[in-house]
């Protein structure tokens, strides 16, 4: 999140292009997404408010959303205390290597969810690598809501690290220095001193993982299991309504796991422009 | 996404800070250590049973399944995707940014949050909107049926859902440069008489160019990459309108386990691809 203040006095009309270019831009805005968009809300599919309030309160439907939201708030959470640590000891320390950590921390970015995917299911199923050893303890990760929660995890993990990190890079260390001038140990100064100066970007990295948690689908689909009311998540069942040519249920579903994502969103915009408030 | 600004060189806070202001020796092996084995569990655990396996049973299989058709015509499905859709939203990008960033006008704001739009939408209802429009119970369905045009489970409707997906992936990542650059070289250029074009070209090109560069390559990720939304337009037809990553999951629904993961191991290369590119763009792009 770079410095996006802006800061405009003198007039800018010197500069060529704004009306070609406001043109193409809303075009292409409208073509590529708005209108797609506007079809989930224009109803195309006969979807009547009987049918939205029956999908919507339909058993399968909520546990759905209940087995969504609360993996992809648990990742969230264990995402924002290992990216904390991740941030924290890559911009305080040196170390060899430190360079290649920081990069691999963008692998989920870059890898196609399918694959993560597959690979987690390997790694947790009954002889997989982890698996094996969960197995015996009587645990169950693959196939089950912790499965759901590893995937999301990997998912996540670099939104928090990459929010964290500017913010750690970007605090001044003398109110450190002189907490510790004053007499306070370090784990008094993290706690009374850093702590707070984290805490919107540890949100905004929360929210930004959670987030893309609820509408997550290639990597969680192998490793979940799909069974309907335990490990079906909301994402797979539009995804089974439309295979049953139940438009107007998936748009149901749709529609309510979109309303989710725009309260979010603007939860995250307004968590942003306090942690840049906060980083002045 | 806070790419950008990530790799910003310290302000060597290592050699002002006071030797109080820092942990014990002792404390900072430990942290690291941890991280360390975050790292390893979250990201190269994954990293590493891809290529484990992928090569499970020899390099013969992993060779045969990467030449079969069905992989090869998927990876050409994949390839076009991404050639269509990449230089698209890149023009897209380079003119949206150059409007949002070089002028002002009112509902800049609007507009901003409206290019972010496709980060928060599941990708799952990415594909389910072009359904809605073009599937054959949607609303133009049955127009496009009697005129036998194919969009969904065709290639057109895989080009829309990548297109949809991959749209801000350029656009955000200039918007931040650009602002901080501002418009005095432009006006600059402008005053001695440079044309529009040239102004673009000569002045704003090399200015942004690693920073486009690295919106470009994660851009072409997703778009080779993309799963959920490609899945619901596709139809997967194997040879047809199957990409890579839907082909990973044919495969893997098939038990054809290593041939599944010899797949993957083409994307994951891919992804490493681009993180190497990205880091280097992104310090190209702060210097």
């Amino acid at each position: 999140m770079s410095s996006l203040h802006i800061r405009r006095k003198k007039q800018r009309n010197v500069l060529p292009g704004f009306g070609i270019g406001m043109g193409f831009t809303v075009f292409y805005l409208s073509l590529v997404v708005l209108l797609p968009l506007s079809a989930l809300l224009l109803n195309y599919t006969g979807l009547t408010w009987e049918k939205f309030w029956s999908v919507a309160s339909d058993p399968r439907v909520l546990a759905s959303y209940r087995v969504s939201l609360g993996t992809a708030a648990l990742a969230g959470l264990l995402d924002t205390v290992l990216g904390l640590l991740l941030a924290w000891v890559l911009v305080r320390y040196d170390f060899p290597g430190k360079g290649i950590w920081d990069a691999l921390i963008d692998l989920p970015f870059a890898l196609p969810t399918a694959v993560a995917g597959v690979a987690l299911t390997a790694i947790y199923s009954q002889n997989g690598w982890i698996g094996s050893i969960l197995e015996p303890l009587g645990i169950k990760a693959a196939f089950s809501p912790l499965g759901i929660t590893l995937a999301l995890m990997f998912i996540g993990i670099p939104f928090v690290v990459r929010t964290v990190q500017p913010v750690l890079q970007d605090a001044e260390r003398d109110a450190e220095e002189a907490a510790a001038t004053l007499g306070a140990g370090r784990w008094r100064t993290f706690w009374t001193v850093i702590f707070p100066v984290l805490i919107p970007s540890l949100l905004t990295g929360f929210a930004l993982a959670f987030a893309r948690g609820i509408g997550e689908y290639g990597s969680v689909v192998f490793i979940s299991g799909n069974m309907p009311m335990k490990t079906e998540i909301a994402p797979l069942l539009i995804m089974s309504k439309l295979e049953q040519f139940d438009y107007a249920g998936a748009t149901a579903v749709a529609l309510i796991l979109l309303l989710i994502s725009f309260v979010l969103l603007l939860g995250i915009n307004l968590l942003q422009r306090w942690s840049r408030k906060a980083a002045r | 996404m806070a790419h950008g600004a990530v790799l910003t060189p310290l302000k060597s806070q290592k050699s002002n800070a006071a030797p109080a202001a820092t942990e014990q020796r002792w404390v900072r092996w430990v942290l690291i250590g941890l991280a360390g084995l975050v790292l390893l569990w979250l990201i190269i655990l994954p990293l590493a049973i891809v290529l484990s396996e992928a090569l499970k049973k020899g390099w013969g299989v992993y060779i045969a399944a990467l030449s079969d058709p069905d992989a090869l015509s998927a990876l050409r499905l994949t390839l076009l995707t991404a050639a269509i859709t990449v230089p698209l939203n890149t023009i897209f990008g380079v003119v949206a940014a150059w409007t949002i960033t070089k002028f002002r006008f009112k509902g800049k704001g609007l507009l901003v949050t409206l290019v972010d739009l496709p980060f928060a939408v599941s990708p799952v209802i990415g594909g389910l909107i072009f359904v809605l429009i073009f599937g054959r119970q949607g609303w133009l369905g049955p127009w496009l049926d009697s005129h036998d045009i194919k969009i969904i489970f065709a290639l057109p409707g895989i080009i829309l859902a990548t297109l949809f997906i991959t749209f801000p992936f350029v656009v955000k990542e200039l918007i931040p440069l650009m602002e901080d650059q501002g418009t005095g070289e432009e006006e600059a250029a402008v005053t001695l008489g440079a044309k529009g074009w040239q102004v673009f070209w000569q002045v704003t090109l090399p200015n942004i160019k690693w920073g486009l560069l690295y919106g470009i390559i994660l851009c072409n990720a997703r778009a080779m990459g993309e799963f959920g939304a490609v899945s619901v337009v596709s139809g997967h037809i194997r040879g047809e309108t199957n990409t890579l990553p839907l082909h990973v999951e044919i495969l893997y629904n098939e038990y054809q386990f290593q041939a599944s993961f010899a797949v993957s191991s083409l994307l994951l290369l891919l992804a490493l691809v681009t993180l190497l590119l990205k880091n280097w763009f992104s310090r190209k792009s702060t210097h």
